[in-house]
């Protein structure tokens, strides 16, 4: 299986993007935005359609419009009465668009499956270096701001009464949001991003009670998820995606099971 | 004589239509121990807001002792009961000197200890969602402990205890105030914690405010909301 690039370039891409997903899905699901991250992933989809229609890389279109669009998206669902309505318009919006562009550059059919479900089987030892240094970008900055960005996503109330500078954090917290939704699209597509970036968290949540732990829980769910999707994908030629949102789920439910057992 | 650790002198400050002081003056030595009373919307916590530097004074100052640390306890918390983190982990997300990940064992050291102090050691791996409103009120309280303040703001954090959970609570904030010489201001409505554990007490109403120790207190002079009858929960 090792011996085709093509599947080591998948199995490279996919740890590190499930590495990103996880770390960043437990601040996800700690500060309450899995609902934003879906929100971005459609935006992603309408800017990955977009990026067929005037030429350039999917991903690169996908990353233009989730980085431009996340802090505007971001304060228009701070406030929880508004935060439903103004998503769903906002989601709506951009799945039309997304259309729209396929529709226009008259590729739609394959494109469109490969955007919105993914196709990590395929990708180029190129697309890999860039998938890499987008991870490690959004690793690297997240370890020199671990501890204020874990403090105001654990404890708000804390964070602001101890002087952070909580709006700054938000902002970064959107922008790496932006990078990880358009990297986990690469593997699973815009469609099913947020199983990488709020099941492996939410089975942190349920099992782990520090911090270290939850991230070890998450990154370790989200690794077994891709690794086992496409060693499964390879032998019987079933999609990836369909795997791995399985084996996330088995997972997400397992967990909540012995977290209920606990209670 | 110290300095003292904050001087309020002829502040005034309110909002658009609605003016609440026009002349507060009052010190805080360090070391003690002060009740900020007053029935509600009378300007306790923009007070707080004002000695904390989020917002400004009108009129007057608020002159802080050059070596002030600042440490607030604020009144709401939004921990709900599926709140993933233990005591301890919750405690050590203020544990911000070094900005790498990992704690260093120095780290965790002063982390036990500031466990230990509040009486916490026994169950700081229970996850906090689950712990009971006083283990609750005491994690919020370590927390504030861990930058090592010399002054300490505690909004209202009695306010949701019951009667014997209030008493533990500020039994340890009496002890913390006396081995740590540490500053408290202690917001809250109830006149009986405030005589039982504070020195003075600084009252607001609309008409004005004074400053007095808490064994002149005389709780038929005190607004109707405070006084201690009405005060059962």
């Amino acid at each position: 299986m090792f011996a085709y690039e093509f599947m080591q370039n998948a199995f490279l891409a996919s740890t590190f993007i499930a590495l990103t997903t996880g770390i960043v899905g437990v601040f996800v699901t700690a500060r309450g935005m899995s609902f934003l991250a879906h929100t971005l992933s459609e935006i992603g989809f309408a800017g990955a359609a977009f990026a067929v229609f005037v030429g350039i890389r999917p991903l690169d279109g996908m990353l233009l419009t989730t980085i431009l669009s996340s802090v505007t998206v971001g304060k228009l669902s701070v406030r929880a009465s508004r935060r439903e309505a103004s998503i769903s318009a906002v989601s709506s919006l951009f799945t039309g668009l997304g259309i729209l562009f396929l529709a226009l550059s008259a590729k739609s059919s394959s494109y469109a499956t490969t955007i919105l479900f993914g196709s990590i089987i395929g990708i180029s030892r190129a697309d890999v270096w860039q998938l890499i240094g987008l991870a490690a970008s959004v690793l690297v900055t997240m370890s020199l701001a671990y501890r204020a960005l874990a403090f105001d996503s654990f404890d708000a109330v804390g964070a602001q009464a101890q002087g952070l500078r909580r709006n700054l954090i938000g902002i970064y917290f959107l922008l790496i949001l932006a990078v990880s939704v358009s990297i986990g699209a690469q593997i699973v597509g815009s469609l099913l991003v947020f199983i990488l970036l709020t099941l492996p968290p939410s089975v942190a949540k349920y099992l782990g009670r520090t911090l270290p732990q939850m991230l070890a829980i998450s990154v370790g769910t989200a690794l077994i998820g891709v690794w086992a999707g496409l060693v499964l994908g390879y032998y019987t030629n079933w999609p990836v995606t369909f795997f791995i949102a399985a084996i996330e789920c088995a997972f997400y439910f397992g967990a909540l099971l012995i977290h209920r057992r606990r209670d | 004589m110290d300095t003292p650790l904050l001087t309020v002198d002829h502040l005034s400050f309110g909002f658009h239509d609605r003016p609440l002081y026009s002349d507060l003056s009052f010190t805080l030595a360090r070391g003690s121990m002060t009740s900020l009373i007053g029935a509600n919307g009378v300007g306790k916590t923009t007070l707080i807001r004002l000695i904390m530097g989020q917002l400004a004074p009108q009129t007057g100052t608020i002159t802080q002792a050059a070596d002030m640390r600042l440490g607030y306890v604020p009144q709401f918390r939004n921990i709900d009961p599926e709140y993933p983190l233990s005591l301890r982990s919750f405690i050590q997300l203020n544990q911000r000197r070094h900005w790498h990940p990992w704690h260093t064992t120095g780290e965790q050291r002063e982390l036990d200890a500031v466990i230990a102090e509040c009486g916490l050691t026994a169950r700081q791996h229970q996850l906090l969602g689950k712990a009971s409103g006083g283990e609750k009120q005491k994690a919020y309280l370590a927390q504030a402990l861990l930058t090592r303040p010399n002054f300490l703001i505690l909004d209202e954090a009695t306010a949701s205890l019951d009667i014997n959970t209030k008493t533990e609570l500020m039994t340890l904030v009496r002890e913390l105030n006396r081995q740590r010489d540490l500053t408290v201001l202690f917001v809250t409505h109830d006149l009986e914690l405030a005589r039982a554990y504070t020195d003075q007490y600084l009252l607001l109403t609309p008409a004005g405010h004074e400053l007095r120790a808490t064994t002149e207190m005389d709780a038929a002079h005190m607004p109707a909301e405070l006084r201690p009858t009405e005060e059962v929960r």
